[in-house]
């Protein structure tokens, strides 16, 4: 039984033990350490040379790297992750941006036809070690073209690794783990919570990452394990399955209702810390999952399956689903449709009335 | 449907619209006749310098670069001068690749594997291209670049062990027959998925860039598959990067039963796809094994000194079958490979060597024979590994290996399952080891 890991304040070595970082800042000083450890690292995209990204999460690595090791593309993601592919095959680890998980489509016959597939095919004569950065979800009046998360058409392709950060210091020590490993890794940054985390009340003001204890990010190299979930929080009463935006989404709802909540952030879907799951539901007894994404075959069709089967006899209620509407997401009525505290509250009521 | 336009137009009196739906000139029963196409004359054009500006040589994207003459003599500038040895290994490769595909055509019909997919007509394409490239250049081939992998030297056994999916199969009986990967000799993966390869080779060539390497990347796609997005992002990227890559279109006029006319060839020529994108064109005689040659030649030179990417479209026919799935007569004239009028690249380079006093046709039968006896001999040795669909295949855990680098926990609980599944299914063959008989 693994013991999923708990979020602590780390303990770095010296005076930078405290420094506070937002989630994009974080993403920066990931690729700006792997770019210094490891020659082979390259990091291109639509806008991330000169400019540094449209979120930023590029800045000053070019000028700090070079021109040939942080550079723009066209705009092609076809291109982006057909080049990387080759590029994997020559022994380089290409770190691609796609700008937005909903431009990621033209690229998606290289990566499900082709990066997931190399090691495979070539009985691992080649491998295809990239990591596809994209900031994915809503909540930012993106509309229906930048609020997209289409993370379960990745979990459903074997040969693909999905990574879902949901703090800074997640953030960088997954992003860390995912240039180093060795198979494709889908890396969406829940962009919402790019500058800081995200209650779900969306009239309130925004809190900055720098009161979350989670914005502690230490200096240097560290790396958070892919397939290891986070304990958010411990309790006794409910488990709640989520990833990216909806964790803090969801510990607000929890805290606010006082429910004695077992949070678990998935940080991977694949693959899954099946075994922290388990080991959760068997303990509550009752299972929430939390996706911004659409409903009808989206990832919690998938977590709920797989805790029905394997929990069955440890289950007090039916597996609840809290989700975003099976629509494209709407512009104006953003608010209506986000899987937001009446949804998710609604959802735990009915749980916890069985 | 005259009447539907007229209600279409809603009564006005501007012309009604009509869809043109591109039609071949030929279908079956028909009298091939290829008169039409300008081939131009051998030695005809000049050589360009391989630093040329792309603008200043677009007229070699709509002419034809032909070497060998119809007195099978080398004509002209673009005479790559090779020796009669080297003439002859060429020859020679080819002329393997023929008996090659003669072989395994058979063997598929005689139930040995599922599949598989000749070359014939097009073997300079990859032959002569091929051994134009330096050893150690990476190429990232289509599905009918068998020449490349022969004229390299790799085994035929290995081949045949591949195509029959057998227990000796290196790539683990995963793929499909004649998708070979052969890391050893810079011979990328072969996917399956149309024109994939095209930007990945300008990536591997971008890499080679990153880090100052001095090997450059070919890759191969055909007409049709010009029309995927793939190839458009790799012409740009190629451009965009003066990536040292080769873009070499085999245009074989047939994709399965769709003529070079649904990728756009009634309106200009592949060769004319590169100006667009400020990228050197050339537009070769895929029959003429010299032209093909130096043509390769051209572009490597210029891609290995910085010169930028070069589009090759070469002018040939696909003389038999898209694979062993396909039956041709179904859709085209059967007479279009005896009116071709670029010949056959085998019996043109034959017929040059023959005439330089370098060759003859006692030599000529002798080799097809010895070419003929060594796929043989490759056979008989592959077929003790065994053959698609008779127990020899690799051990079933194989098939969840590689998916990732490690196994995670889904894909070990499903191969418990299989293995349960196979000692139900199979009871006989030995139930511990994982592996088949």
């Amino acid at each position: 039984m693994s013991e999923p890991q708990m979020t602590q304040a780390p303990k770095a070595a010296g005076e930078n033990a405290e420094r506070r970082l937002n989630m994009i800042d974080a993403i920066n000083d990931a690729m700006d350490i792997m770019l210094e450890r490891d020659p082979d690292v390259i990091v291109m995209g639509e806008d991330v040379g000169y400019f540094g990204g449209v979120f930023r999460a590029t800045a000053g690595l070019q000028e700090k790297h070079g021109k040939t090791r942080v550079f723009d593309t066209p705009i092609s993601e076809c291109g982006i992750i057909g080049v990387a592919v080759g590029m994997g095959a020559y022994g380089l680890r290409p770190v691609p941006e796609i700008q937005f998980a909903d431009y990621i489509y033209p690229g998606l016959d290289q990566l499900v036809s082709e990066a997931a597939r190399l090691r495979y095919r070539s009985a691992t004569e080649f491998i295809a070690p990239m990591t596809v950065r994209s900031p994915f979800g809503g909540g930012i009046f993106g509309g229906q073209t930048h609020s997209q998360s289409p993370e379960a058409m990745f979990t459903h392709v074997s040969g693909l690794k999905t990574v879902i950060p949901a703090t800074p210091y997640d953030a960088k020590g997954l992003l860390i783990a995912a240039i180093e490993d060795n198979d494709p890794v889908i890396f969406f940054e829940p962009k919402r919570i790019y500058n800081g985390p995200f209650s779900g009340y969306y009239d309130k003001p925004v809190e900055p990452w720098k009161k979350h204890k989670d914005s502690v990010v230490p200096e240097g190299y560290y790396r958070i394990p892919l397939g290891k979930a986070r304990h958010v929080a411990q309790g006794e009463a409910l488990t709640v399955l989520a990833y990216g935006t909806m964790v803090h989404v969801a510990e607000a709802v929890c805290a606010n209702k006082g429910i004695d909540a077992d949070i678990l952030d998935l940080r991977t879907l694949v693959p899954l810390d099946i075994e922290a799951i388990e080991a959760s539901v068997e303990k509550t007894g009752r299972c929430l999952i939390v996706h911004e994404a659409t409903r009808t075959s989206g990832f919690g069709a998938e977590l709920s399956a797989l805790v029905t089967e394997r929990c069955f006899y440890h289950l007090e209620a039916p597996v609840e689903r809290v989700t975003g509407f099976d629509t494209p997401y709407p512009h104006s009525l953003e608010w209506a449709y986000f899987p937001g505290p009446v949804r998710i509250g609604e959802a735990i009521d009915k749980i916890m009335s069985e | 449907m005259a009447g539907d336009s007229e209600v279409a137009s809603g009564g006005s009196n501007k012309p009604a619209l009509a869809l043109h739906v591109p039609e071949p000139k030929y279908r079956p029963g028909d009298t091939a006749d290829f008169s039409h196409i300008d081939i131009g004359e051998a030695g005809a054009l000049s050589r360009p310098d391989e630093a040329s500006a792309p603008a200043d040589m677009s007229d070699f994207a709509y002419s034809l670069v032909r070497v060998l003459g119809e007195d099978n003599q080398a004509h002209g500038a673009w005479d790559p001068k090779l020796d009669a040895d080297t003439l002859r290994t060429m020859l020679g490769n080819m002329a393997l690749v023929r008996a090659f595909d003669e072989r395994m055509f058979r063997g598929q019909r005689q139930g040995k594997t599922s599949f598989y997919m000749k070359c014939s007509g097009e073997e300079a394409t990859s032959v002569a291209a091929g051994m134009a490239l330096a050893s150690d250049d990476m190429v990232f081939p289509s599905y009918r670049q068998q020449g490349i992998l022969i004229s390299r030297g790799y085994p035929l056994v290995d081949m045949i062990n591949q195509i029959y999916s057998n227990k000796a199969d290196k790539l683990k009986g995963r793929q499909l027959p004649i998708m070979y990967s052969a890391r050893d000799y810079n011979f990328f993966s072969i996917s399956g998925n149309l024109a994939t390869q095209l930007p990945q080779a300008v990536g591997w060539s971008m890499a080679s860039a990153i880090k100052g390497d001095t090997r450059i990347a070919a890759t191969w796609v055909g007409e049709g598959s010009t029309a995927e997005g793939d190839f458009h992002s790799a012409c740009t990227f190629a451009t965009v990067y003066n990536a040292p890559v080769i873009l070499n279109v085999v245009n074989n006029q047939w994709a399965i039963s769709s003529f070079s006319g649904f990728a756009g060839s009634e309106r200009t020529t592949f060769a004319a796809r590169a100006l667009g994108y400020g990228m050197a064109g050339l537009r070769v005689d895929g029959n003429d094994a010299l032209a093909v040659f130096a043509a390769q030649q051209w572009a490597a030179n210029r891609a290995r000194s910085n010169g930028g990417p070069t589009l090759i479209e070469y002018f040939t026919y696909r003389a038999e079958g898209h694979s062993t799935s396909d039956d041709p007569s179904g859709y085209r004239s059967a007479q279009e490979q005896d009116e071709w009028p670029l010949g056959d690249p085998i019996t043109r380079l034959k017929d040059h060597l023959i005439a330089i006093g370098e060759w003859d046709e006692d030599r000529q039968a002798a080799m097809d024979q010895d070419c003929a006896d060594r796929v043989k001999a490759a056979t008989k040795e592959a077929e003790k590994n065994g053959i698609l669909g008779h127990g020899l295949h690799h051990p079933f855990r194989t098939m969840f290996e590689d998916v990732f680098e490690e196994l995670p926990w889904h894909l070990k609980e499903q191969a418990e399952q299989a293995t349960r599944e196979r000692e139900i299914k199979w009871p006989d063959e030995h139930p511990k080891d994982g592996a088949g008989k």
